[in-house]
């Protein structure tokens, strides 16, 4: 998968939770794109329709606690964002992104840098994000996680695995 | 170097004599549940994508309707029909509109010892009974489903040593407000909530499910109490005779310990829009509300039904505020009627609802206005997750529930017992 790439900054606060991320109401909706345009609703209802593909979402602490409703990383994939660079995230919410083929990564200190509408670069092979002129660590991601992120996702990944 | 509880249950679930805190493994799952929150994607997953044609075991996979029971839309009808047809294909356990997921468990499933695996974030209920229960996605319940293995990772535990006991109006919902108040949202991200101490010996099952139920309110995979003669009893009462029973060792280590006095605690609430943003119930000021509910995974049980029975018998919920009350479970709902809390609850001018997920799910009845105001003792008062993105949600114990909608403003029950 590409190891370098850049996007366009969305800024979002703490603890934001899955029923933000998509609210109860939307989830029963037929496919993940009817589902998409409602991300964030209760908090910025305008925000899906302003993302576009290859975009940054980066956040507080404790981004996805709440529900175990895979929908929530399941629309933030379909939205094409390159990734997410949180303070930390909820633990049900990690684990079901890399499954959905959505890219995590943490870092505590580049959110207090950041402004929305900045341009931020990934550089997955040194594991360095770049916001101007400042450099940021984050954690590594092991190769096998960021083939299951290229191919869409966990079940995606298997039926590439299986087919081999 | 000994072991906490929630490392043996995940050592024996992974045939292995030991782990630590870090290490990753692969364990054989003793039962995993589903409900219709996401079923449908399981269902799609496990057929369309793997193409898989068992479930692992059709003893130990059960499906409950519980979060949009009766249907309230052509959508979720599919959804159900959609279950009813894999449950029966596949001869799998089948529940529809008599409770909410983790209650039907506790009653008729879950015993100490097991690893239970379930596709809703409340899994972690099971700690209550000793059971080490914790929440997945869809994907990796399907995989679960499946092959009846996860891979896990073994989290650090954290201690909560309770004292004391609870003072008239105060409750095991109180406490565990207070806790996620101290810690944070995020305060047990990915570790084990362990609690114990002397009060813990006198904890009912209720008080147990509660405190256990909302571990993962302050980010935890799990929250366990030691199983005693009090679960034991509870258990076999319910016809279930096996189990594993798992105590910390002395030597076990644990993250950090936090102590807890009952004999300080008083009613709590959290504000909107954060589980972790809690204050005294004295503190909070006059603050009007359109909504009370009683009821859900956390505190719909037979417990908290008599806690908002004292204080509604005999009584008038104040003008244009609705109280609505849904049992946890049948099972619960029928106990309630056979005391006479029912008729407390009708003639207070409650409306009594069918067994459900209800308004702590936000979609399938009791859904609020812009600008309205819920008091609940749901699980989460995340921003619009009652109705209209612009509402409040306060979260509180069933007492403190009840006791506001006599009056109609956030109200301390104590005082108001009778």
């Amino acid at each position: 998968m590409k190891k370098i790439f850049s996007g366009k900054v969305w800024k979002l606060g703490d603890d934001i939770d899955t029923d933000i991320i998509i609210p109860t109401q939307f989830l029963a909706l037929e496919t993940v794109d009817d589902m998409k345009k409602y991300a964030f609703n209760p908090l910025r209802p305008e925000l899906a329709g302003l993302i576009k593909p290859g975009d940054i979402i980066i956040a507080g602490k404790n981004f996805g606690c709440g529900s175990s409703r895979e929908q929530a990383p399941e629309i933030l994939a379909a939205l094409k964002l390159n990734c997410i660079i949180a303070k930390s995230y909820a633990r049900i919410f990690y684990r079901n992104a890399f499954n959905n083929g959505l890219l995590l990564l943490e870092n505590n200190e580049i959110y207090n840098f950041c402004n929305e509408g900045d341009q931020v670069s990934v550089n997955l092979e040194n594991s360095q994000v770049s916001l101007g002129e400042k450099t940021f660590q984050v954690a590594s991601i092991p190769e096998d996680l960021l083939q299951m992120v290229e191919a869409g996702g966990l079940v995606p990944f298997m039926r590439k695995l299986n087919s081999k | 170097m000994g072991m906490t509880m929630g490392e043996k249950i995940l050592a024996r679930a992974s045939n292995k004599d030991v782990v630590r805190p870090g290490d990753i493994i692969t364990a054989k799952v003793d039962l995993c549940m589903s409900n219709d929150g996401t079923t449908h994607l399981n269902i799609d997953i496990f057929e369309k994508d793997l193409k898989a044609e068992k479930v692992f075991n059709p003893q130990k996979v059960i499906f409950i309707i519980d979060h949009n029971v009766p249907s309230e839309s052509a959508k979720t009808a599919e959804v159900h029909k959609k279950m009813r047809r894999f449950a029966q294909k596949h001869q799998i356990s089948l529940y529809e509109g008599t409770g909410v997921c983790h209650q039907i468990m506790i009653e008729d499933y879950v015993v100490p010892g097991q690893l239970i695996i379930a596709a809703d974030s409340h899994t972690c209920s099971y700690g209550g009974l000793g059971a080490f229960g914790t929440g997945v996605g869809c994907t990796d319940f399907t995989s679960v489903m499946n092959t009846g293995e996860i891979w896990l990772m073994v989290p650090e535990t954290l201690k909560f040593v309770i004292e004391g006991t609870f003072k008239p109006g105060v409750y095991a919902r109180d406490l565990i407000l207070k806790i996620i108040g101290d810690i944070g949202a995020n305060g047990a991200n990915y570790k084990i909530m362990e609690f114990g101490g002397p009060a813990a010996r006198n904890f009912t099952i209720d008080d147990r499910v509660v405190l256990c139920n909302m571990a993962v309110e302050a980010g935890a995979k799990s929250g366990l109490v030691e199983a005693d003669d009090t679960v034991i009893e509870y258990v076999k009462s319910r016809g279930r005779h096996e189990m594993v029973l798992c105590k910390s060792d002395e030597d076990a280590i644990y993250e950090q310990t936090y102590h807890y006095n009952l004999d300080d605690l008083e009613p709590m609430i959290a504000i909107p829009h954060c589980v972790d943003d809690v204050v005294p119930v004295t503190e909070i000021g006059e603050v009007k509300i359109d909504q009370g509910f009683i009821g859900s995974c956390n505190n719909g049980r037979i417990e908290e039904l008599r806690a908002a029975a004292q204080i509604l018998k005999g009584k008038k919920i104040a003008p244009y505020v609705k109280l609505l009350i849904s049992p946890a479970s049948n099972a619960v709902y029928l106990q309630a009627l056979e005391e006479g809390l029912m008729d407390i609850f009708v003639e207070s001018g409650a409306m009594v609802l069918n067994s459900n997920c209800s308004v702590c799910w936000g979609s399938c009845q009791g859904v609020i206005g812009e600008g309205e105001v819920l008091i609940s003792t749901g699980t989460r008062n995340f921003k619009g997750r009652a109705g209209h993105p612009n509402s409040s949600i306060y979260l509180a114990s069933a007492a403190t529930v009840a006791a506001s909608a006599l009056t109609g403003t956030i109200t301390d029950p104590r005082g108001m017992i009778g």
